[in-house]
Order: structure tokens, then C-alpha cells, then sequence
């Protein structure tokens, strides 16, 4: 059933329209997390997405990138999730994710499962090539600079494992950040190790976790920087939900492209996250 | 030291974790380790080239194995090596202590060799009638405390020089009563001196094996592999076959990568190729070579699809680089091999049943590929275990369910939004001042962390909205 939908139809299904023509049609892929635990990602990456001169369609029948069974072994449970995501989203110019960490999932791992089924490894990889993480997509594809926003403070950054390794996010988001008026950059020692967060791992293995966490929390700290950046909500949640925990309510995280859109107004900060 | 069990990854954990110097004595070793590597492969402009030229060495060799077999022990024979071929541990344990017995010995020393360890050599002789003795400083520490190695390249880095210091007080037999490292060090070598010279026979392991010549090559800065080697009468050589390279040529890129990779030198004190018994013209060296070629899994990692990591030369970069190795160190592992590498051959040289643990113990941040000199792909190689593992279903049941669950949910996209949207009123209710500190099943995060507690409607929701809202005033 599934494989009779083509490209046409995929793109036809998705009956969002903004009136904007441009030549970039992009699909946006909110991931879960972002989804339930931080909708203002969402439509921060809709801000600077339309900003860079894109049409941008949101496809609502999407959940999520298939990680949490990809990395525990369940290969067939992660094609059934895959196979939805490639129909939904094959049709657009290019599909933008606003986490280096499910970029990379649909970007380098989806075709890992298909192997034996040429057809979905063709898609696959189809999908592959017109799927980017957010913020290098903004910087390599559409020559984007952010203009009019400011931010009055210091920042710090953590580079997410998945964006920097696998999909080299780095120069990236700094470079749009210093574009930011009256925001300056603090350098985190070990901006790349990983924060403990690893999906599944860090509930499987919690206290392992808690003590890689600690020690990046302590980095965080002692830049003393008011603002931890990043662009994976998951790292973002497990640093800030430690800082909190630890009662250093002072240090907001926030996700890059929450600041470049000029929402952290609207964002307190970490301690009324929820609002 | 009691020895950890790889099937008992979970309580070793918690062992660890709770020995509070541990981490700080791992990050001695490691973190020097780390930025002395970085520096080295910054000064080595011709690093890259080197990974892949190394990587095809490995590669050409391992595709060619049964090739590179026989020719190494045609020209091992040629000078005067005998050639013995073990297929599991046990049997090279015992063709190695068969040999000692032959020549009826008393004393044996050892220079440092993993292998040794994976085959069981060490318990082998200390369940013998034979005296064992290890010569490589680090390997000497631990036997003097009864523990297992806890790195493949500094196996008592969870000893502290306080530790070091006691042990050698009360073993060595005219020990210092200095605490400066230089001391130590020739406290441990008086000790040693004597009995390289009244051994009966040494054992080593080998680096590299050179099938165009049959002869073995030790990588080694204290010269214990020489000294272990040259006054006995017998060498003997355990080897797994994964050690082969066609010739010296082949074996230079990759001990470039080695010595940089392990401990960010240039190069080590000694590099010695090791060419079968004395000659007659020869000044000194063993009467009698014996090499024992292993197998112990191999061939079955080639089969298994797992030849990649056949590559793998021991540097220890992956475990040196990884977070989670260095907060819980190699001990808990519960294998000779710890962290990365050892998470992918424990399960082949034990069995997956017994070590899947381990290779859900990774974050997945690809820090240990980064850093691997022959570029052996270790998450991919993870996860491919833990596929195996979850066909196998050796997974905890409540994990498979959870697993499940989300699956069955996330490929129907409206199912997982409707969940998604019961999800953020479910958290609502457990939210205070926008986070959560405990919520029912989710003790694995809210134990360590506070939750950040979600907005009032998930993303899609706000989305419809809105998009309805501009749809109706458009």
C-alpha cells in the first residue's frame, strides 16, 4: 500500500500552503521533543525559515525520527516509523529538523534499515540528501543573516554530538550569533563532549548520565555565561533540567534558533520555561 | 580485587560509581592522554593520510588472511620458529603451558600482552605449579594487588601513586621509602632485575606480525619485552591473528598511528622485531621460538560482519575518549577489553547474551570513531550488536515494551500526536513553576534531573490553530 504513494501524491498530502512563492520549498520537521516539550523551536525555525526567503510547510501527520527504537536495536520498528516519514516528507525541495541529533537520524540512518529493500533505499536516501539540521541549513544553503535582533548578555555553547560529528555543525550557529547585537560569546571548555543525554541512555543508564552531566554543568558554570545555547532540544533539556536541579536557576538555555527569531522575550528563561 | 562478570555490567556500575577517587585518578591518566594525543596528531601533518593508508593495510590483510597465514608461518618455520595454531583460549593456554612444562620451568616472566589476558595465560599459571611474574611496571602493580587490568594500554591506571606506594612497601624486598615516582620506579626495577635474568622462559605478545619475514614486533617503553625475551632460554609468543601485515613496510604507517594514538608520542622507547631463535653469530637471544597463532572468535567476527573491527591495533584512544569509560572505568566493563572496542569484542569473545549491557552503555556521540586510528565505525558496530541482541530478545522485557509501545505509536502520526497532546496534560499536572520534579514513570530522568515542564499544547496544536486563525481572517 504504502509504496504506490509517489513523490507527487506526498507532496500534494501536504495541504499547507503559505502564499509566500519562493523557490524553496522546505518541510519542517518539529521532532517529538520540540513537538511536546518546547512548541517555540517550532516556530522559531518557521520565523527564520520564511526570513531566509523559504515557503515552509509544516506536514501535520509526523511524529518522530525512529531513534529511540533505532538505537535500541528494533530495526523493523524503526522502517515502520521511517516508512511514514519518507512519504510525508520525499515531496518537499528540502526538509529542515531543528535538532542536529534527528537530522542525522533521517540523514545517515534511515538507509542503515533498508538495506535489503531497494526501493525504500532508494527514497532513503532521496530523503537523505534533502534533509538538513536547521541552523547549518539557514548558514550553507540560504546565506542567512540575521538582522534587527538583540540580546543583552553572555552565551555559551554546546555542540550537540550528532550535529557537530555527524553533519559538521559548528562555525554555523556562532557566526549567526555574533550577528546578534549586544550578545557576546563565552567558550565552554569541552563545547563537544557529549552532555550525557544519548535518548534512551539516559534513562536506561541515569546515573552514568548524571555524572557526565555534572561535569558539563560545571563547564556551563564557570564561563558564567547567562545563557547556554544549543540546537538540540534533548541536550538541552538534560543540562537544564541538571542546572535546575542543582539550583542554578540563573543560566537560561536556550535553543539557537529561539534567540535569532527574537523569542527569548517571550521565553524567561529556564526557570519559566513552561510558563 | 574481586573479578567483575561482564553479565553483572549493572551492579559493576554502581560500584563504581560509588568509589568517589575513582574518577579522578582515571581522569589522571585520561585526560593527559587526551591533549598529549590531540597535540601529537596536530604536529603530524600526514595523520589523515595515515589513518587510511593503515585502515587499507588492515583491511587488504584481513581479506587476505588465510594468504598472509600461511606465508607468515612458512617464513616463521624458515628461521627456526615452531608455528602452533589455537582456536580458542583454552587451547592456547594450554599449548603455551605444555611448552613451559617440556622444559620443565619454574619461572616465567611477561612482558604485557592483552592477549595473554583474553586467553586466560595469567590464571592459567597461577592455578600451575609456575611462578608468574610480570614485568611491565604497570602489569607488576597489579599483580602485586591481585587485580584484573582496567585499560589494555595502562592496565593499573585505577591505582593511585598512594596505592603504588603501599603495594611496593610491602612486596618488594628492598622497597623505597621515597614517594618521588623515580624511586618508585627503581624499587620496582630491583625487584624485577633479578628475575628477568633467573627466567626460564618469556612470554610476549606482539603488535604486529610480518607474514614476508615470520618475525613478531613489540611496541614497548620500559625494554621489559626485551628483557623478558633475550636472557631465557625459550620465547614464546601468543598472538591473535588479527595482528598480520604483509611486510615492515605495511606495519610502519600503523605504528605511527599507534604510538600517537595511545600515548601522544612520536614514537616509543622500543620497537623491536623479534626474528626467531639466537643465530650462531648471534650475541645473545632465546635457543627455542615458539609463536601460538589465536583465533579465539576471530574468524568469527569475519563472518559475522563484524571485520571492521579486526582493524583495531589497541591504541586505547576510544576508551581514553570516552564518557562513559571514564566515569566508570575499565573494571566495570568486566572484560579484559573495557569501554568501545571492548563493548563490540566482549560480546564475540564471550558470548552477546552475557555482554549486551555493555553496548547500550554508549551515548552514541561517536567520539571514539573520531578519534580511531584505523577508522573502525564503533557506534555503528554497537548498534549492530544491539539489533542482534533485540532479534536474540535479550533486552529486559520492560525495555523491549516501552520500545514497542513508542514504536506501534510513532508510525501513526495522528495516534502520536493525540499522544503527544495526553502526554503535555499528563505533565501539566505534575508541573510547578515550569518544572518537573517527579512524575510517575519517569524516575530514570527526575531521579538525577528536573524535568522542563511543557507549554500549555504541543506544537501541532498551536500550529492548527493558528493556521486556522489565519486562514479565517485571510
Amino acid at each position: 500500500m504504502t509504496e504506490s504513494i509517489s513523490k507527487t501524491d506526498a507532496s500534494q498530502s501536504s495541504k499547507i500552503d503559505f502564499i509566500n512563492i519562493s523557490e524553496k520549498r522546505v518541510g519542517l520537521f518539529v521532532t517529538c521533543l520540540v513537538n511536546a516539550m518546547r512548541p517555540s523551536i517550532g516556530f522559531a525555525s518557521i520565523t527564520l525559515l520564511e526570513q531566509a526567503g523559504c515557503a515552509v510547510e509544516v506536514p501535520e501527520a509526523q511524529s518522530c525520527c525512529g531513534q529511540p527504537a533505532f538505537n535500541s536495536g528494533d530495526d523493523e520498528g524503526t522502517r515502520q516509523i521511517a516508512y511514514q516519514t519518507i512519504e510525508q516528507f520525499e515531496g518537499f525541495d528540502y526538509v529542515v529538523v531543528p535538532s542536529g541529533s534527528c537530522a542525522a537520524m533521517i540523514k545517515k540512518n534511515f538507509i542503515e534499515v533498508f538495506k535489503d529493500q531497494p526501493e525504500w533505499l532508494a527514497r532513503a536516501q532521496h530523503l537523505a540528501d534533502i534533509t538538513h539540521e536547521l541552523l547549518s541549513f539557514l548558514v550553507d544553503v540560504c546565506d542567512f543573516t540575521p538582522e534587527g535582533i538583540a540580546l543583552d548578555g553572555s552565551y555559551t555553547y554546546h555542540d550537540s554530538c550528532s550535529g557537530y560529528r555527524s553533519l559538521g555543525v559548528y562555525e554555523q550557529p556562532r557566526k549567526m550569533l555574533a550577528k546578534v547585537t549586544g550578545l557576546s560569546h563565552k567558550p565552554l571548555n569541552g563545547h563537544s563532549e557529549c552532555c550525557g543525554f544519548g535518548g534512551t541512555f539516559c534513562v536506561k543508564y541515569s546515573d552514568i548520565s548524571n555524572e557526565i552531566v555534572a561535569e558539563k554543568t560545571e563547564n556551563v558554570l564557570a564561563t558564567e555565561a547567562e545563557y547556554l545555547l544549543g540546537g538540540d532540544m534533548g541536550c538541552l533539556m538534560n543540562m537544564a533540567g541538571k542546572l535546575n536541579r542543582d539550583g542554578h536557576q540563573t543560566i537560561k538555555a536556550l535553543h539557537t534558533a529561539e534567540v535569532l527569531a527574537g523569542m527569548t522575550a517571550q521565553i524567561v528563561g529556564v526557570k519559566n520555561a513552561g510558563k | 580485587m574481586q573479578v567483575n562478570k561482564p553479565e553483572n555490567f549493572n551492579a559493576n556500575v554502581k560500584k563504581a560509581l560509588a568509589q568517589t577517587d575513582l574518577k579522578m585518578i582515571i581522569r589522571r591518566t585520561t585526560d593527559k592522554a587526551d591533549s598529549k594525543r590531540a597535540e601529537a596528531v596536530a604536529n603530524f601533518p600526514e595523520f589523515e593520510n595515515a589513518r587510511t593508508q593503515g585502515q587499507k593495510v588492515k583491511d587488504h590483510t584481513i581479506k587476505y588472511m588465510d594468504h598472509y597465514l600461511a606465508e607468515f608461518e612458512k617464513n616463521a618455520l624458515a628461521q627456526g620458529t615452531i608455528v602452533h595454531w589455537a582456536s580458542t583460549g583454552e587451547e592456547a593456554s594450554k599449548i603455551v603451558l605444555d611448552i613451559c612444562r617440556q622444559h620443565k620451568a619454574k619461572k616465567v616472566t611477561r612482558s604485557k600482552s592483552m592477549l595473554g589476558e583474553e586467553i586466560g595465560l595469567t590464571h592459567a599459571f597461577d592455578n600451575s605449579e609456575m611462578e608468574r611474574i610480570e614485568t611491565d611496571l604497570a602489569e607488576h602493580i597489579i599483580q602485586l594487588a591481585g587485580d584484573p587490568p582496567s585499560h589494555i594500554v595502562w592496565p593499573a591506571m585505577h591505582r593511585s601513586r598512594e596505592d603504588v606506594i603501599k603495594l611496593f612497601r610491602q612486596f618488594h624486598k628492598d622497597p623505597t621509602y621515597s614517594e618521588e615516582i623515580v624511586d618508585l620506579v627503581g624499587s620496582a626495577r630491583r625487584d624485577l632485575r633479578t628475575k628477568f635474568l633467573t627466567s626460564d622462559i618469556g612470554i610476549s605478545g606482539s603488535n604486529f606480525l610480518l607474514a614476508d619475514s615470520g618475525s613478531s614486533c613489540t611496541v614497548t617503553n620500559e625494554g621489559n619485552a626485551e628483557l623478558t625475551i633475550t636472557p631465557p632460554k625459550v620465547h614464546i609468543v601468543t598472538a591473535g591473528i588479527e595482528k598480520l601485515v604483509p611486510s615492515m613496510a605495511h606495519a610502519v604507517p600503523l605504528l605511527r598511528l599507534l604510538t600517537r594514538s595511545a600515548t601522544g608520542a612520536e614514537i616509543t622507547q622500543y620497537i623491536t622485531f623479534h626474528n626467531g631463535p639466537k643465530r650462531p653469530n648471534d650475541a645473545d637471544g632465546p635457543q627455542e621460538c615458539h609463536i601460538v597463532l589465536v583465533d579465539n572468535g576471530r574468524t568469527k567476527m569475519l563472518a559475522d560482519g563484524m571485520e571492521e573491527m579486526l582493524r583495531c591495533i589497541r591504541c586505547g584512544a576510544c576508551m581514553n575518549h570516552c564518557v562513559v569509560y571514564k566515569h566508570i572505568g575499565g573494571h566495570a566493563y568486566g572484560s579484559v577489553y573495557p569501554g568501545p572496542m571492548g563493548s563490540v569484542l566482549t560480546p564475540h569473545l564471550n558470548s552477546l547474551e552475557v555482554a549486551n549491557k555493555q553496548t547500550h552503555a554508549c551515548t552514541m556521540n561517536g567520539r571514539c570513531e573520531e578519534v580511531c586510528p584505523v577508522n573502525i565505525p564503533l557506534p555503528k558496530l554497537l548498534r549492530s550488536l544491539r539489533a542482534q541482541s533485540w532479534e536474540k530478545k535479550f533486552e529486559p522485557l520492560t525495555n523491549r515494551f516501552f520500545v514497542q509501545a513508542f514504536s506501534q505509536v510513532a508510525k501513526r502520526p495522528k495516534l502520536f500526536q493525540f499522544a503527544s497532546a495526553c502526554g503535555v496534560i499528563f505533565m501539566k499536572v505534575f508541573s510547578r513553576k515550569g518544572w518537573i520534579r517527579f512524575m510517575p514513570m519517569t524516575s530514570g530522568w527526575t531521579r538525577n534531573r528536573d524535568l522542563i515542564a511543557p507549554s500549555s499544547q504541543t506544537f501541532m496544536q498551536q500550529y492548527k490553530k493558528m493556521k486556522k486563525a489565519k486562514s479565517g481572517g485571510g
